[in-house]
């Protein structure tokens, strides 16, 4: 049967992995490639690097880092941020990234999903979506430009676009969850997983195994995704999978 | 040497530094005299099968890769570089794969008894070994990544060597003599994944001794 996915995702600028990162065993925290081994030992299932880079140059370093990561480690991982064109996706697939994550560009430019998923597959176009719950709407309101601008479309109905373009996969993001640590939105998560077909990957909120739980059990997640709880070492993939397991979640 | 063949469907890179990882001499080519003169072959790819028998057809791959089935040395389709081995896939309309294994290649329904599930097939699921060959000699079945919307379908279960539980069956390591195909993909799929590589790897050395 296929198993739940846990994916760590990590911030990465002009190559360093960024934002409170504790681990004090490593012998160089910032490095992305130790810490994707790191994560790969703990029974990660997968890794989302974001580039979170502001230069031309940290984008070309983010290249670099992608190509040392695929060469030292078996397992997938996706790449986002400031991907806008087709050739970025090729650049960061042809380094060794096995999918590429596009937000804003999505929004501002959907016909980029279907480019994508014609020349590389629709396996490797994941949508991340950023969303908000909007009370006028009544609904989740998507958000581009990490969260800054408001868009017109709701969620719900861009992720079935996405899907309907040629998205394999949605990562999507609450902006209410985001950092509270009190779980993953769950009215979100299972909205956007019933409402489409491929793959949904929870993402925002998660402070403890039990979040994980319910983010599978009544989000009806396929995948979540955390940052935080990992890098601060708040808890692990491994404990997580192994509270999962007990829970009667399959996970690898 | 391990030829990888490139006809420009992605995953090159991945299966390369895999080689590399597992300390293997390889080279990565489109030139038919070059590939065929490989101990062993590999055919990655990611993308669409109509796409992918287009350009092998174009250039002449698809010929060269019969052939070289037929010499008797050992050759792996790995993910889309699998269902090309097959007769036919029905994505993007009907196509003529390279027929050198019994079957075709569907699309997921993505419903069973009225319940929708997810395509593409996407994360980690268990293989289950169900014929005996050489390419799953000393592993047990463990966890393996898969991507993909399209699945095997074949009447002849004997080359079917693994399998794995989704809503369907998934044909997930076949073969039928020198001709192996791997639906997950080994390049991305930890230790076991490796060690599938070193299995096949492992073929064509001994032939290399026999001959």
């Amino acid at each position: 049967m296929l198993t739940k996915r846990i994916i760590p995702c990590l911030d990465v600028k002009e190559g360093r992995v960024v934002k409170g990162i504790q681990f004090v065993e490593l012998r160089d925290a910032g490095d992305p490639v130790e810490l994707a081994r790191f994560y790969d030992q703990q029974g990660a299932d997968e890794l989302v690097f974001l580039d979170i880079s502001a230069s031309h140059e940290g984008r070309k370093t983010m290249v670099e880092v992608v190509n040392e990561v695929a060469s030292e480690l078996a397992i997938p991982f996706t790449v986002g941020g400031g991907i806008n064109s087709l050739a970025d996706m090729k650049r960061m697939l042809r380094a060794g990234a096995d999918k590429v994550a596009l937000n804003t560009a999505a929004v501002l430019r959907p016909s980029l999903i279907t480019e994508g998923a014609s020349f590389f597959g629709a396996q490797c176009m994941v949508v991340a979506i950023d969303a908000k719950f909007d009370p006028e709407l009544g609904s989740w309101r998507v958000y581009t430009h990490g969260g800054r601008k408001a868009t017109d479309y709701e969620v719900i109905a861009w992720a079935k676009e996405a899907v309907r373009l040629g998205a394999g996969e949605i990562l999507l993001t609450s902006m209410d969850c985001d950092g509270e640590k009190d779980g993953f939105d769950l009215a979100l998560t299972r909205a956007v997983s019933e409402a489409v077909t491929v793959p949904v990957i929870a993402s925002g909120g998660a402070g403890n195994a039990a979040h994980f739980v319910a983010a599978f059990r009544d989000g009806l997640a396929d995948a979540a995704l955390a940052a935080s709880i990992f890098h601060y070492k708040e808890t692990s993939v491994e404990e997580v999978k192994t509270f999962l397991k007990s829970e009667g979640v399959n996970v690898r | 040497m391990i030829g990888i063949i490139d006809y420009g469907m992605g995953n090159l890179f991945s299966v390369s530094k895999a080689m590399e990882r597992l300390g293997v001499e390889y080279f990565v080519s489109e030139d038919r005299k070059e590939l065929a003169g490989a101990d062993a072959l590999i055919l990655p790819g990611v993308g669409s099968f109509k796409d992918a028998m287009e350009h092998l057809n174009e250039t002449g791959l698809s010929e060269m890769v019969k052939q070289y089935a037929g010499s008797g040395k050992p050759m792996l389709g790995i993910c889309l570089g699998m269902q090309l081995l097959f007769a036919q896939s029905e994505e993007n309309g009907l196509t003529d794969g390279l027929a050198l294994l019994p079957g075709k290649v569907i699309r997921f329904s993505g419903e069973k008894a009225g319940t929708p599930y997810k395509v593409p097939h996407m994360g980690w699921n268990r293989l289950r070994f169900i014929n005996k060959s050489p390419i799953i000699s000393g592993i047990s079945e463990d966890f393996v990544y898969f991507v993909h919307s399209y699945y095997v379908s074949t009447e002849e279960r004997k080359v079917v060597i693994a399998d794995c539980e989704y809503d369907v069956d998934v044909p997930a390591v076949v073969g039928k003599g020198n001709v192996y195909g791997m639906q997950f993909h080994p390049e991305k799929s930890g230790g076991l994944g490796m060690s599938l590589l070193q299995n096949f790897i492992q073929l064509a050395k001994e032939r290399t001794i026999q001959s």
